[in-house]
């Protein structure tokens, strides 16, 4: 459950952001989180839920935007979608992938008050 | 919520489940708004509320902070710090990941025991409970420091750097040397957490699945090398050596292997080769030839 590691620096994160901006209230907090990143988002969201009681984020919403995987295929030369990691390139069939995007887990951002 | 008219965004469900909502201040007027998420049918009216209540006034208005922050980015700074550290006294740093059961100790054990005459090495143990395997260690009389996790799931940075911390005052982060770090077993958590090492090695047994490399991607992409472990079983198993390495090189392609097994010595000369070869990069002045 590494999740919740991610989760109480997704807190860390924003309170410190939140102090920076002279915030009082928090109620809003998108991450971004990649499809090939090692985390379930899903669990990420439930995770930052429990880790942001009793912290300037315990009324806030999260909201978890998945960003799309992407890689450069070496068998074709092409810069194709991938959906996870040990997936075969669309297009060729190659697993001889680079990753390009969708490694991502960000806080993008956040509303405050 | 609008404490006004009870306007407010939909209930968020966490697979299923309403998150903990609570303690709403009293009076607390539009506390809870969200700019997009507010759109009315109907008007509040300017000044009175219904029961004729006074509408308090946007003192604090809602703003969006654009933050773009990587979520690992506190342990990804330390594990730099970590990297620079070694890199300046020549340390040949490995991560090395795996199930539990897979035969990281072991492993460590004799590689220490047919090490010593090349550089010093020191241990870093994970585990969630127990000094069982720091123990086993020092046991060969290489210094090994043992980090418990408690409920953790892997190690990180910070843990690292206080290991090398606690290595460094006894005295055993020596110039030049190696350094094993045996990272909780656990094929999930690890993956994510950068330490500072300069590879992170996976270790896959043969009495586990063949398929194991495709069950668990993360781990085994982010691995430079792959020891298949405890081979002197398979002629007791159906385990396909073949397929498991086609299968680590679907998710990580041009992966290296090492087949070995400590018990029979077999693949133990590559394995200290590859050992002796990132050591000659890594350590500060080149090895005389």
């Amino acid at each position: 459950m590494h999740e919740l590691s991610l989760a109480e620096n997704v807190i860390r994160i924003v309170e410190n952001a939140a102090r920076q901006a002279r915030a009082r209230r928090i109620s809003r907090v998108r991450l971004g989180v990649g499809a090939l990143a090692h985390v379930e988002p899903d669990t990420l969201q439930f995770c930052c839920e429990l880790a942001a009681r009793q912290t300037l984020l315990a009324e806030a919403v999260f909201e978890v935007e998945r960003m799309p995987g992407r890689a450069h295929c070496n068998g074709c030369n092409q810069d194709v979608a991938l959906k996870r990691i040990g997936l075969p390139c669309p297009q060729c069939g190659s697993f001889d992938l680079r990753v390009t995007a969708g490694e991502e887990m960000q806080v993008l951002e956040v509303v405050v008050a | 919520m609008c404490t006004t008219c009870g306007c407010g965004h939909g209930d968020t469900t966490i697979n299923g489940i309403s998150p903990v909502r609570r303690k709403r201040a009293a009076g607390a007027g539009h506390g809870y708004r969200l700019p997009g998420e507010h759109e009315h049918e109907h008007e509040h009216g300017p000044v009175v509320g219904p029961l004729g209540a006074a509408h308090a006034p946007e003192v604090d208005p809602e703003r969006t902070l654009r933050l773009e922050h990587d979520i690992l980015a506190s342990n990804d700074a330390l594990a730099a710090q970590n990297r620079e550290r070694l890199a300046a006294r020549g340390i040949f740093a490995l991560n090395l990941v795996s199930s539990p059961g897979s035969g990281k100790t072991t492993l460590l054990v004799e590689t220490i025991r047919q090490w010593r005459q090349h550089t010093a090495v020191a241990v870093i143990e994970g585990d969630q409970q127990t000094a069982n395997d720091a123990d086993r260690i020092r046991e060969t009389g290489a210094p090994a420091v043992q980090i418990n996790t408690g409920k953790g799931c892997h190690l990180d940075a910070h843990m690292v750097a206080q290991a090398l911390d606690t290595l460094q005052g006894e005295g055993a982060l020596a110039a030049d040397s190696l350094l094993l770090i045996e990272n909780v077993g656990n094929l999930v958590c690890p993956a994510a957490f950068d330490l500072g090492e300069a590879h992170k090695v996976a270790i896959l047994s043969v009495t586990e699945g063949e398929d194991k490399p495709l069950k668990y991607p993360d781990m085994f992409r982010a691995a430079d090398l792959m020891v298949l472990s405890k081979i002197d079983l398979l002629p007791y198993l159906d385990f396909d050596v073949d397929a498991a390495i086609r299968m680590a090189r679907q998710v990580r392609p041009g992966l290296p292997v090492i087949c070995l097994s400590v018990r029979s010595g077999q693949g133990m000369d590559e394995w200290l080769g590859w050992l002796r070869a990132g050591c000659g990069k890594a350590r500060r002045v080149a090895e005389p030839v």
